[in-house]
């Protein structure tokens, strides 16, 4: 049975510490889902498990399969079976989502990847117009997080981080990427780390573990009924009484240096 | 001793006008300053290293060029090629294809066949003439003309390739491509070399009243050979010039380029692609110069640079008191791929009409990380992730190529290239 263990893991940005020790483990198959306010690091959370460059590690452990992910260049942690959906994914002009994933590591040499690319098309409801398009270039912010639930369809990983899955999302859109991402977990054992400031994709992408993330930590684990009580009560009970993890900085969210700019202009 | 005379000149083959012609030349270039780094338009170049006297004049016993010379671009342009012209250090020695464009009138080899070869030689580039393009105007030893009539269009590319294969020998080549009112031609440009040579090119594009011109020049030199290349052309009332370069090759290779727009309602798009790996160094000069009202030029070049590569890019937008209505764009833009690589990036403009649209940009950068990481996450290992990107930067260049048989070889080319440099880095 694979799981995904993180075990104590801090990290830092420019000398402030964001990830002030997070532990957490994801067993295949089960949605967890990591809810907390805006700025209180849990893209960070994403992206130092991705290896995204620009945050300094400073202790703890990240494990798939019992695989140590921390010090590895971010292809070879897609390679040892790890998928990040990207909340506001990036445009690669001139690059083609067929090369892309021809290329990669998590494709068997000779697979046919562009039959897979219009299966998984059709599934999402994905125009195949725009499998024609270099990587996310002239995409709606809906259209590339349709592609970003194809290609992880396409390169089956055994763990998925998915931040912020209804960012620029409509309803039909949600409800297709939702239930695609549904079916990998029951029928192929897809582990996956949900982040999100809301609750509402939790129509379309059911968690079995609800986290309460806050001052760069998770500070309360439950069943979905959590989220329920953030929805009723807000996260003040967390940003309030829980002290910030840099004391200097008081009560300042912290925005991610790699997130979107206009993030907060949006949610 | 001193290769480079006047009687050497004079005493190269053909009629008594372009030996008389070549002597003038000659005796111009003998009296004038070699250029110097101090210079405005030599600036960051490599001028201060050249060395005229380290060559010889490319002999008549000049060896063809080996086998395989054009492989990859040979077949690559094969389906839709008209003629083929091809000319070793000064000499015709192969061509295919002339006859068949013959009988539609069109003309393409020796310009001194030509009823008015003495007219149609320097009538572009000598309102651009400096002390290169006077060199080769003394030493050119055959130039060569693509003259296509009025009202004509050629369907297929019509491919002229410029081989130098003396070791230490500097070749001359000329090519003047005059397309008449209202006609329509493709011309692909080949540049190819072995070893240490000198290649001074001179180029002349002569579009007339409501033709179009596409020419693509594709510059795969030796890297130890040098070029310095000018590119001048004239655009008259409604015609279209799409000019483009791809540009691999070359310790030095500098190619400077005039761009005439004279006649109302022209237009120009100039496109080009770079790529400068180990200790190489790309010079572009160019010069978008509106002459007449309600003319469009628009510039897209886009480089990179790797190892300790250096390119140059300064290019000019004039816009003349006349030329109300001007349309002009000029862009540039370079990716840095080491930390010893190096590019510099200057545009200008210089507008004398009010009634203008004109705006430049230019940059200079790595790759940009978030693209990498992006290929990254999805399992592409850094260096594929990076050589995708990098050839991705160039496609819209090589989209716009107006030869678009080429484009193919041209992408093979650059991700050949590509492939080396990270391959030796790694």
């Amino acid at each position: 049975m694979s799981t995904l263990v993180i075990e104590g893991l801090r990290a830092s940005v420019a000398g402030r510490e964001i990830l002030t020790g997070v532990d957490l483990e994801v067993a295949a198959g089960e949605v967890h889902a990591v809810m907390g306010p805006n700025g209180s690091g849990k893209s960070t959370l994403a992206h130092v498990v991705a290896g995204r460059g620009g945050y300094d590690v400073l202790g703890g452990s990240v494990r798939l399969d019992g695989t140590e992910l921390l010090g590895m260049p971010a292809w070879r942690r897609a390679e040892a079976g790890l998928f990040l959906a990207m909340q506001y994914p990036t445009e690669v002009p001139g690059v083609s989502l067929l090369d892309m994933l021809t290329e990669s590591v998590c494709t068997p040499e000779g697979a046919a990847v562009a039959e897979r690319m219009s299966e998984e098309a059709a599934r999402i409801g994905f125009e195949e117009k725009f499998l024609e398009r270099p990587v996310n270039v002239d995409l709606s912010g809906g259209e590339r997080k349709r592609n970003e639930a194809l290609q992880l369809g396409v390169l089956g990983p055994a763990f998925a981080v998915i931040d912020e899955l209804d960012s620029g999302l409509d309803i039909d859109a949600l409800r297709f990427v939702g239930a695609r991402i549904e079916d990998a977990t029951t029928h192929d054992g897809l582990g996956v780390l949900a982040i999100t400031h809301s609750s509402r994709v939790f129509d379309h992408l059911r968690p079995d573990t609800v986290h309460v993330f806050a001052g760069g930590r998770i500070q309360q684990s439950g069943g979905p009924e959590l989220a329920d009580e953030l929805e009723a009560e807000g996260y003040e009970r967390w940003t309030g009484a829980v002290p910030q993890p840099d004391s200097d900085a008081g009560t300042t969210p912290f925005t991610d240096p790699f997130g979107d700019p206009f993030a907060d202009l949006l949610t | 001793m001193n290769p480079f005379t006047t009687d050497a000149a004079r005493s190269l083959p053909g009629p008594g006008w372009l030996a008389e012609r070549r002597a003038v030349a000659a005796e111009r270039f003998a009296a004038a300053d070699p250029p110097t780094a101090a210079a405005e338009e030599w600036r960051y170049s490599a001028i201060a290293d050249f060395d005229l006297a380290a060559y010889q004049l490319a002999g008549a016993d000049a060896s063809f060029p080996p086998d395989g010379t054009w492989a990859g671009v040979d077949s690559a342009a094969n389906g839709a090629v008209a003629a083929v012209l091809d000319v070793a250090d000064g000499r015709i020695v192969a061509s295919r294809g002339l006859d068949e464009l013959s009988k539609q009138g069109v003309q393409v080899g020796p310009l001194v066949d030509a009823s008015d070869g003495a007219e149609v030689l320097g009538s572009v580039a000598d309102e651009a003439s400096d002390y290169f393009t006077v060199l080769n105007d003394a030493f050119a030893g055959c130039p060569i003309l693509v003259d296509v009539p009025a009202g004509v269009t050629v369907e297929g590319v019509i491919a002229v390739r410029h081989y130098a294969g003396g070791v230490g020998a500097a070749t001359f080549p000329r090519l003047v491509v005059r397309v008449g009112s209202n006609g329509s031609a493709k011309v692909l440009d080949m540049q190819r070399s072995a070893g240490s040579a000198l290649v001074v090119p001179v180029v002349e594009l002569d579009v007339g009243q409501a033709a179009r011109l596409g020419y693509v020049n594709l510059q795969q030199h030796d890297h130890r050979a040098w070029q310095i290349a000018a590119h001048t052309a004239r655009v008259e009332r409604d015609a279209a010039l799409v000019a483009a370069s791809v540009a691999l090759g070359g310790g030095y290779a500098r190619t400077r380029t005039d761009t005439r727009l004279v006649g109302r309602g022209a237009s120009g798009d100039l496109l080009s692609a770079y790529f400068g790996s180990g200790d190489q160094i790309l010079d572009f000069r160019t010069y978008q110069d509106h002459a007449a009202p309600d003319t469009t030029s628009n510039l897209l070049y886009k480089g990179a640079v790797g190892d300790s590569a250096r390119s140059v890019y300064t290019g000019l937008i004039r816009v003349r008191p006349n030329a109300r209505g001007t349309n002009a764009f000029q862009t540039n833009r370079n990716l840095k791929l080491s930390e010893d690589a190096w590019a510099e990036s200057v545009p200008n403009l210089e507008i004398e009409n009010n009634d203008v649209r004109c705006s430049h940009a230019s940059a200079v950068g790595p790759v940009d990380p978030d693209q990498v990481f992006y290929l990254e996450s999805r399992g592409v290992p850094t260096p594929v992730a990076e050589r995708l990107i990098v050839s991705g930067f160039f496609d819209e260049v090589i989209d716009g190529l107006p030869v678009p048989s080429v484009e193919d070889a041209a992408r093979e080319a650059l991700a050949l290239k590509l492939n080396q440099m990270l391959k030796a880095a790694a």
